[in-house]
């Protein structure tokens, strides 16, 4: 069957079998590997992208879901060159370790600072429940989601400025 | 790598196609809306349905809404907006409880309440709160439309009275005055399955229980409830001893499995337990002594 998806503003399109799902028609059709592919159970989250501006886990939705919809991965938060708030939170505050938790840990992180731009720790701690981490005993993830509400895009601030 | 078995992908625009694209694919055929329990059985080969018939495009199933003192809840609604509607906490308390603690953010934005119910796991804790409340279900098919008691949906464990071409497309839930719910789980772990949980909506007439519903998920109870405990204590005084006799029945009738997440003794007793603290939750809350 075709699919058109549109991922990070791009629109492809492709002809897949209807049970591909959608961790790996991003990883193995479009090469987006940044985007992992974990416990294939939805458990850990490390598939974590976002649809319609929405976390979900990429291994427990079709590909074919997807279609006519906007999907987001770790390579379209950063804009025009500069990271997005939340990676940078991640480098300064070493919110990882290995690595490989960190792209649907900050896809789930940016949800929840797009709906709550001041969130608690027990916020944080709850919105990334659904994100395993064995490296970092989520201290320094929850001070990189932290450091990022601290510091929001300057489009943003002024955002909040004219409201 | 676990990939579910080839099916034939169908989507549907309305309820009528839905139903008719199950018809003509027959039995064989499973609607798929958040896919949160479905495609996991799929990629085990546990389910192998030979077409999916996607309806995460029939947005009139997505909403709630309140008339004839009912609480309207659409089958496609997501675990997430069950937990943010601010009028499904205003009326049952219960379901912002149980939503809390079903799997984890993430998974509660892509799964269905009509979904949950309609899986019908022994385990789930929205079908066991639901069971508690005493609300219906709808269910549409091209022959017209049949209401249903949530608590006769699920005939056992994963099996539903839902026909091969039918469809859930809401559920209601009476508004009652002076009742208040609550709902309770262990778990081993953030967002999984409960050892044990409870729910119970109590409905007051004065210091009477006039009405009580008790729900347990995973603890081998029938229907997910507890209606011996519920005949005990219905037109008792609403005291401690009333709270106990109900977590005693409740115990006594529940079957726990022993399995890996604890012995049956153990699940028999931690139903009782969890029994008397939603009913004490769901008292105070009704009697706006809440904590």
């Amino acid at each position: 069957m075709q699919v058109s998806v549109k991922v990070n503003g791009e629109e492809y399109m492709r002809e897949i079998e209807p049970r591909m799902l959608l961790v790996h028609f991003l990883r193995d059709e479009l090469g987006l590997t940044g985007t992992h592919w974990g416990c294939d159970t939805s458990n850990c989250g490390v598939c974590v992208v976002q649809v319609d501006g929405v976390p979900v886990k990429s291994c427990t939705m079709l590909a074919a879901m997807a279609t006519g919809h906007e999907v987001l991965t770790v390579e379209g938060l950063e804009q025009g060159g500069e990271l997005d708030p939340i990676q940078q939170g991640f480098m300064t505050e070493h919110g990882l370790q290995c690595g490989f938790c960190t792209p649907g840990m900050m896809l789930t992180a940016r949800w929840l600072l797009d709906n709550n731009p001041h969130p608690s720790n027990a916020e944080i701690r709850e919105a990334i429940s659904g994100n395993l981490c064995r490296c970092t005993g989520y201290e320094n993830i929850v001070r990189a989601v932290r450091w990022a509400a601290d510091h929001p895009r300057v489009s943003e601030t002024e955002e909040m400025a004219a409201s | 790598m676990q990939v579910p078995a080839p099916f034939e992908y169908e989507r549907a625009t309305s309820v009528d196609e839905a139903i008719a694209l199950l018809e003509r694919h027959g039995d064989e055929a499973r609607l798929i809306a958040g896919g949160q329990s479905l495609l996991p059985l799929m990629k085990l080969r546990f389910a192998e349905p030979e077409a999916l018939v996607d309806i995460n495009d029939l947005t009139e199933l997505q909403r709630i809404w309140i008339a004839d003192d009912q609480l309207h809840i659409g089958a496609l609604v997501r675990h997430s907006e069950l937990l943010a509607s601010a009028v499904v906490g205003e009326h049952y308390r219960i379901l912002h409880d149980a939503e809390r603690v079903i799997a984890d953010p993430v998974v509660r934005n892509r799964g269905t309440v009509g979904g949950s119910l309609c899986h019908a796991d022994p385990a789930e804790d929205l079908s066991a709160a639901l069971a508690a409340i005493r609300g219906d279900v709808v269910i549409k098919s091209s022959g017209g439309e049949r209401v249903l008691p949530i608590r006769e949906l699920q005939t056992g464990p994963f099996e539903t009275c839902i026909g091969p071409a039918e469809i859930v497309t809401e559920i209601r839930l009476p508004i009652r005055a002076s009742t208040g719910s609550a709902y309770t789980k262990v778990e081993r772990r953030a967002g999984d399955y409960a050892v044990a949980a409870a729910g119970a909506v109590v409905t007051l007439d004065g210091d009477m229980i006039s009405e009580v519903g008790l729900g347990l998920a995973a603890v081998g109870a029938p229907h997910l409830v507890a209606a011996r405990a519920e005949d005990a204590v219905r037109g008792r005084i609403a005291d401690d001893e009333a709270v106990d006799l109900a977590a005693q029945v409740a115990a006594e009738e529940c079957q726990p499995p022993t399995d890996q997440r604890g012995p049956a003794d153990y699940k028999r007793a931690l139903a009782g337990e969890l029994v008397k603290r939603a009913m004490r939750t769901a008292i105070a809350r009704c009697r706006g002594q809440e904590e």
